[in-house]
């Protein structure tokens, strides 16, 4: 069975889908994302699928999944290069992929990582930060 | 049909790569437009998925067809499964028997063109497809 390489790129695991998956190599991305999010501790996730010419509802279902299981080990995926095409087809079909955060390519997909962690940070010092706290 | 038809047996995954690769190259030689044989490709691997899931295995015969008008390419899709019970429940959007999102026959309806579905309890099931070129 192939299978789709997970790479580590700084804080971001980077995954790009080169083959017509069988349904199984789809299940073993999960797995291995999952494992590679812990492992690594990595809190982003970017999945390229502009070489996908189809995505089915098998395929959309294990996105939405890996989206979910990201976030439930503190890493957020972003689904990046989706084909015009896929997008009608994806809608038609009726999966509109709630809860997957999307962009057109994999640099904004990193830009959109770095902002909502940048945006994580700021929470962190502002709560950290005395100055912050009304003089009572 | 007519024009000559390929045969694929589906009993595995890999065989349901077969039959979306065989499908993009027919609507590709049928001039489909890419919109339409992305449709064509998704709706044919939802129902090759239900061929090998929910039928047991069976076959999907690809072929290019021609009416009066217009060029298209017509799929069938034949297990020998328990066939459906319940027809309108099955296309309801959201239904599945099988753990999926339930979209597979209701969305691959919407794909296509034409749908025609012939099962019954015990007897298997045959869904034929039609997309044409506009």
């Amino acid at each position: 069975m192939e299978r789709v390489p997970v790479l580590k790129i700084g804080d971001i695991l980077l995954v790009s889908i080169q083959i017509d998956m069988e349904d199984q190599v789809a299940l073993q991305l999960q797995e291995d994302l999952a494992e590679k999010i812990v492992t690594t501790g990595c809190h982003g996730v970017i999945i390229d699928i502009s070489a996908l010419d189809i995505v089915d509802s098998f395929v959309g279902r294990t996105l939405a999944t890996i989206a979910s299981v990201s976030r439930v080990l503190d890493a957020e995926t972003v689904v990046v290069g989706m084909r015009p095409a896929v997008a009608i087809t994806l809608v038609e079909l009726g999966l509109s992929l709630p809860g997957i955060r999307t962009a057109l390519n994999v640099e904004l997909g990193i830009e959109m990582l770095a902002r909502s962690r940048g945006e994580v940070w700021q929470d962190d010092e502002d709560e950290g930060d005395p100055a912050a706290v009304p003089a009572s | 049909m007519n024009e000559e038809s390929r045969l694929i047996p589906v009993a595995t995954d890999q065989d349901v790569v077969r039959v979306r690769q065989l499908v993009r190259t027919v609507s590709v030689e049928a001039k489909l437009s890419l919109v339409d044989q992305t449709k064509l490709v998704t709706a044919a691997s939802e129902l090759a998925r239900n061929t090998l899931v929910y039928g047991g295995g069976g076959t999907v015969e690809v072929a290019r067809v021609r009416n009066e008008i217009r060029a298209g390419v017509r799929i069938v899709f034949a297990d020998q499964g328990p066939g459906i019970a319940d027809l309108d429940l099955a296309l309801t959007d959201g239904y599945t028997t099988g753990g999926g999102l339930g979209l597979g026959l209701s969305g691959a309806r919407r794909l296509v063109d034409e749908f025609a579905i012939d099962t019954a309890p015990g007897e298997g099931t045959t869904i034929t497809i039609t997309k044409w070129c506009r």
